[in-house]
């Protein structure tokens, strides 16, 4: 559609960060960023310039808690019919996976679109249709989308959207690893703008870059990163600006406040984050599956589940160790036998090392 | 999860809520636009059945020449 490769300008990127003799660590939130770097090789290539990057909590499926799969694994089990996105379906809990309780005899199906959900509670009035809305601020405006269409009532949600810049911030406080800078989610972008950043950078002194998704996107995030250090700046740079734009997608936007508010909640791997989710205002109350089946989920709400045995996603997630130093990694834990998310969701750090590197 | 696949779209509805996007390779998915403002020939970015946002047409052919630009500028500071 648009050709975005140049090998000379590729070559010409790498030449001045190495010239810049630096050693940086930078974090990036996003599965597609990660799968362009391995895929490309980028993160070696750059790793020998000086350069370390990592992925944060930037997979949605991975940094849904164990607490949220027993809700919907519940709900499934009480006869209702769940949709979902296909790589949630695969995600273990602790007795069980949509995927296994579909095999059990459960209804369990994979949608590409909240809109496929919405037609099947229309075409089925006689099932309770419950939708486990998962994903980062680009996916949430799907979501508020439908639920201001006065969808029919026989349709739910399990919210478990979450933002991303307070996860941003609980990195930075909890102080578990030194970060030179963000690359931040070019598609989380084109929904919210540059301004939600823009509190990280003055409050803890890190550069941020807003990045797209081809190989040259990130290399020059890196360079525009590797350039506000050199020159002391700690500033929000927008490298997608053919994607994002400054004051972001304001009709998504208005959609999400109308039928969001957000409220604080864990993350796996993270203790609880302040506002860094999303409930149902009280005026869609009838379409939260988390007040519509309350008795239902009461047998669990108060229970508190742990990650499966020796299981690090909490770990990687927190950008503390790569998949590869995860003693499970391609051994017990496969894409075939996942033990946690992150080798299950395409996104998941694990997944994609797994999908490039372990051959 | 986050990933948005860029497309043009071909069709529009008249309420301008559904829309037919043309990948490229013969690849056509209808696709929600209620998100965005758009018309006939722009290009956006579908993300779980949505477009998302529209991409800026110029910007998107002008890329490579800005990168260019701004490694230029930055040599000639050395």
């Amino acid at each position: 559609m648009f050709s975005l490769r140049d090998k000379q300008l590729a070559d010409d990127i790498i030449s001045q960060i190495t010239k810049a003799k630096v050693h940086l660590r930078f974090m990036h939130v996003c599965g597609t960023h990660q799968d362009t770097l391995v895929k490309h090789g980028l993160d070696a290539l750059l790793q020998r310039c000086g350069i370390e990057i990592g992925q944060g909590p930037g997979c949605p499926v991975c940094v849904t808690t164990p607490k949220e799969i027993e809700e919907i694994l519940l709900l499934a089990k009480h006869g209702k019919t769940i949709a979902t996105f296909g790589d949630m379906t695969r995600v273990p809990g602790v007795s069980s996976s949509l995927q296994q309780m579909k095999t059990e005899g459960c209804d369990v199906r994979t949608v590409y679109s909240i809109e496929d959900a919405l037609i099947l509670a229309e075409k089925h009035k006689g099932k309770e249709i419950v939708f486990m809305a998962v994903g980062f601020e680009t996916t949430a405006p799907t979501t508020a989308s439908v639920l201001l269409r006065d969808p029919p009532l026989n349709f739910s949600v399990l919210c478990c959207h979450r933002l991303i810049p307070p996860a941003l911030q609980a990195i930075l406080q909890m102080g578990e690893l030194k970060i030179d800078g963000f690359i931040e989610p070019g598609h989380v972008s084109t929904i919210i703008g540059t301004k939600p950043y823009e509190f990280i950078s003055r409050k803890y002194q890190v550069p941020q870059v807003i990045a797209g998704f081809e190989p040259l996107d990130l290399l020059m995030a890196v360079w525009m990163l590797v350039r506000q250090i050199q020159r002391g700046k700690a500033v929000v740079e927008n490298e997608y600006v053919r994607a994002v734009k400054q004051q972001g997608n304001k009709k998504a936007q208005h959609v999400m406040q109308q039928v969001f508010e957000p409220m604080d909640v864990k993350w796996r791997g993270f203790p609880m984050i302040p506002r860094s989710g999303l409930r149902l205002r009280k005026k869609y109350e009838p379409y939260d599956a988390r007040k519509k089946y309350e008795d239902e989920l009461q047998k669990i709400a108060k229970e508190e589940f742990v990650e499966p045995t020796g299981c690090l996603c909490g770990d990687v997630l927190r950008g503390l160790i790569s998949s590869k130093q995860c003693p499970l990694f391609g051994r017990e834990c496969t894409p075939e036998n996942p033990v946690g998310p992150c080798m299950v969701s395409s996104e998941g750090n694990c997944s994609i090392q797994y999908r490039y590197t372990k051959k | 999860m986050c990933l948005a696949i860029p497309g043009k779209i071909i069709e529009l509805d008249k309420k301008k809520q559904n829309a037919t996007v043309d990948y490229g390779s013969g690849t056509k998915r209808k696709a929600n636009v209620s998100l965005v403002q758009v018309k006939i020939g722009d290009y956006v970015l579908v993300h779980a059945g949505f477009a998302i946002q529209v991409l800026d047409e110029k910007e998107a052919l002008e890329t490579l020449a800005l990168f260019r630009e701004m490694l230029s500028l930055q040599e000639e500071e050395r």
